[in-house]
């Protein structure tokens, strides 16, 4: 299973005959996907026409499906909204930068400890690395919540990527194991016997092997950590140190029970903005990922 | 080198992870068992109050029984819906050619999107005086007037389950076109030389050929519906009346806006046990795949 499986056009060429449909079904079928697309993108196409509105267009009653007014006033409002924009997108980024470091410092090494090394008690170590799975991390939050109020970690960005990466590191260790397993080990043992210590085998011969798997581990972690709502919800309390989705529900919340529903939307769009970039710019080892390491 | 000091080199390697988990999964872990049997709040407290907390649970808290069957009765729902979308979808786009290829790309991809935007864009749509969705429902003479979807507690559990549809259905639909393709083309080409029709070939070699992936995904959606909590704490805010807690968001409040971190860790060590007991059959059948 993987995603050359999906994408070659050697394989649709035979999947075509395989199945056998005739053209009138192969129309409609693609008809019937066309309009399910459609129904899956209107939502984030309302949002994004919302938020070019002007502020009163945005928040009329009854509401219009197309802009008839064109305005950057949302995002204008949304760029000065508390703290600014800014400072919390900067937040998000800095965690999400934290995470991936974390994730890949954490995951590779362990990854290529269990491709390449055996010895007593291995598989049993690397149960315990996929514990996160088994306890959630929404049961732990209170204890980490109190043991980053003692250590000086409450409304860290630190604290809080430590949080994104226990999330991260089953799936990112499963993989890099993966990964290394498939490096063939005769690569490095032409290195050896060339003179190469351990420690340069795994940064000079299987490390560049492994990229694909590398980046696929840090596009998770930015995902997760940029989407990550109840740990930023609990850790980061204090207004500047809020991170995207966090800022988002207090625009919501608003002032007087009023919602301002054209910088909502605005807001929405701009959290919205990195992870489709990156999806549609990555898609192959976003897909590749998901389908090799569907332990998330 | 000799190799039991080359095989010690594999746990050095490992090291790092194992300590990170040790830190901030395992002691925690051991802090929320300890924290559950104390009166902990965020004032201080801690002292020791036995089994009061689990039995306060199991006799005190009406409310937690509800928000866990509220969080079942979901579960129940919206695993089922998935996991039958999700296999139409993958069924409709399994070949590839470019429209397939592209609508794929679109039903997924709000899987990258967060849960809480995408929970806040669905709040919007819901909205009974600005919006679109029910203006669509409206329009499309579907609905007679604006619904107002969260002060019902079935037509807010509703909602939740339509937004949640939209942004994880694509989740599912992928794997399942990946199992899909990977069935070999002589079994169906079997089939279909012994005359076997489309749907006969879907209920007699698709559904059983990929029934592995589907009971995976299905657990996954399943654990991730028992941990739901953004799209009821933004969407319902736990209303009407209390009626849309979720186990999560019961813990949530009763930890960080009660500040009872001692009952509220109690309540999380039972949360944990229910989730552990699926992530075991999880990991098993993961774990089995891999080795095949």
């Amino acid at each position: 299973m993987t995603h050359a499986a999906i994408s070659t056009r050697a394989v649709a060429v035979r999947e075509d005959r395989v199945v056998g449909t005739r053209p009138a079904v192969r129309y409609l079928v693609g008809a019937i996907a066309i309009f399910i697309s459609a129904l899956m993108l209107a939502p984030i196409v309302l949002s994004f026409f919302a938020s070019i509105k002007s502020s009163a267009d945005a928040s009329a009653v009854p509401p219009t499906y197309l802009p008839y007014s064109f305005s950057f006033e949302n995002y204008q409002k949304i760029i000065d909204y508390q703290a600014g924009l800014w400072t919390y997108v900067g937040n998000s980024l800095a965690v999400a930068a934290l995470a991936i470091v974390f994730v890949i410092v954490l995951a590779v090494p362990a990854g290529y400890g269990l491709a390449r090394f055996h010895f007593r008690g291995k598989e049993v170590l690397f149960l315990l690395l996929l514990l996160p799975l088994m306890i959630p991390y929404q049961a732990l939050l209170t204890p980490i919540y109190l043991m980053f109020a003692k250590i000086g970690l409450a409304n860290s960005q630190i604290g809080l990527a430590i949080i994104h990466t226990i999330l991260q590191v089953p799936f990112s260790v499963y993989l890099m194991r993966n990964g290394f397993e498939s490096v063939p080990k005769e690569l490095e043992e032409a290195a050896v016997i060339d003179g190469g210590s351990s420690f340069q085998c795994f940064t000079q011969v299987s490390l560049p092997l492994v990229l694909p798997g590398i980046v696929t581990i840090a596009l998770f972690a930015f995902i997760t950590s940029w989407n990550e709502f109840l740990a930023a919800l609990i850790v980061m309390n204090k207004e500047t140190a809020f991170t995207v989705p966090i800022m988002l529900v207090s625009v919501r919340t608003g002032h007087l029970g009023a919602v301002d529903w054209g910088t909502l939307q605005a807001g929405i769009i701009v959290s919205i903005i990195p992870c489709i970039a990156i999806y549609v710019l990555l898609q192959k080892y976003y897909v590749s990922g998901l389908l090799s390491g569907a332990v998330k | 080198m000799n190799l039991k000091n080359r095989n010690l080199l594999g746990l050095i390697y490992m090291m790092p992870a194992l300590l990170f988990v040790a830190a901030f999964v395992l002691y925690p872990f051991g802090q929320l068992i300890h924290t559950s049997f104390t009166d902990t709040s965020l004032l201080g407290g801690g002292k020791w109050v036995g089994l009061a907390n689990y039995t306060k649970i199991f006799f005190g808290d009406p409310t937690f029984w509800k928000a866990l069957w509220f969080t079942v009765k979901y579960t129940l729902i919206i695993t089922p819906i998935l996991m039958i979308l999700g296999y139409l979808l993958a069924l409709l786009t399994a070949q590839n050619n470019r429209i397939l290829q592209f609508a794929r790309g679109v039903i997924f991809m709000p899987v990258v999107i967060g849960l809480g935007t995408s929970s806040l864009l669905w709040f919007w749509l819901f909205d009974q005086q600005v919006g679109l969705f029910d203006k669509a429902l409206v329009d499309l003479h579907i609905a007679s007037k604006m619904i107002v979807w969260f002060t019902n507690v079935d037509w807010a559990l509703a909602g939740v389950i339509i937004s949640v549809t939209w942004k994880v259905v694509g989740f599912g639909m992928i794997l399942f076109v990946a199992a899909i393709q990977s069935i070999s083309r002589e079994v169906s080409e079997a089939s279909m030389i012994d005359g076997a029709s489309y749907w006969q070939r879907v209920r007699l070699i698709y559904l059983p050929l990929t029934a592995r992936t589907v009971l995976l995904v299905t657990l996954i959606s399943a654990i991730g519906s028992m941990l739901a909590f953004e799209q009821l704490y933004i969407m319902t805010g736990g209303g009407p009346r209390g009626l849309t807690f979720t186990s999560v968001y019961w813990i949530y409040q009763n930890a960080f806006i009660k500040f009872q971190l001692g009952y509220g860790a109690a309540l999380s060590v039972v949360l944990t046990a229910i989730i552990m007991l699926a992530a075991a059959i999880q990991i098993a059948l993961t774990a089995r795949r891999a080795t095949q």
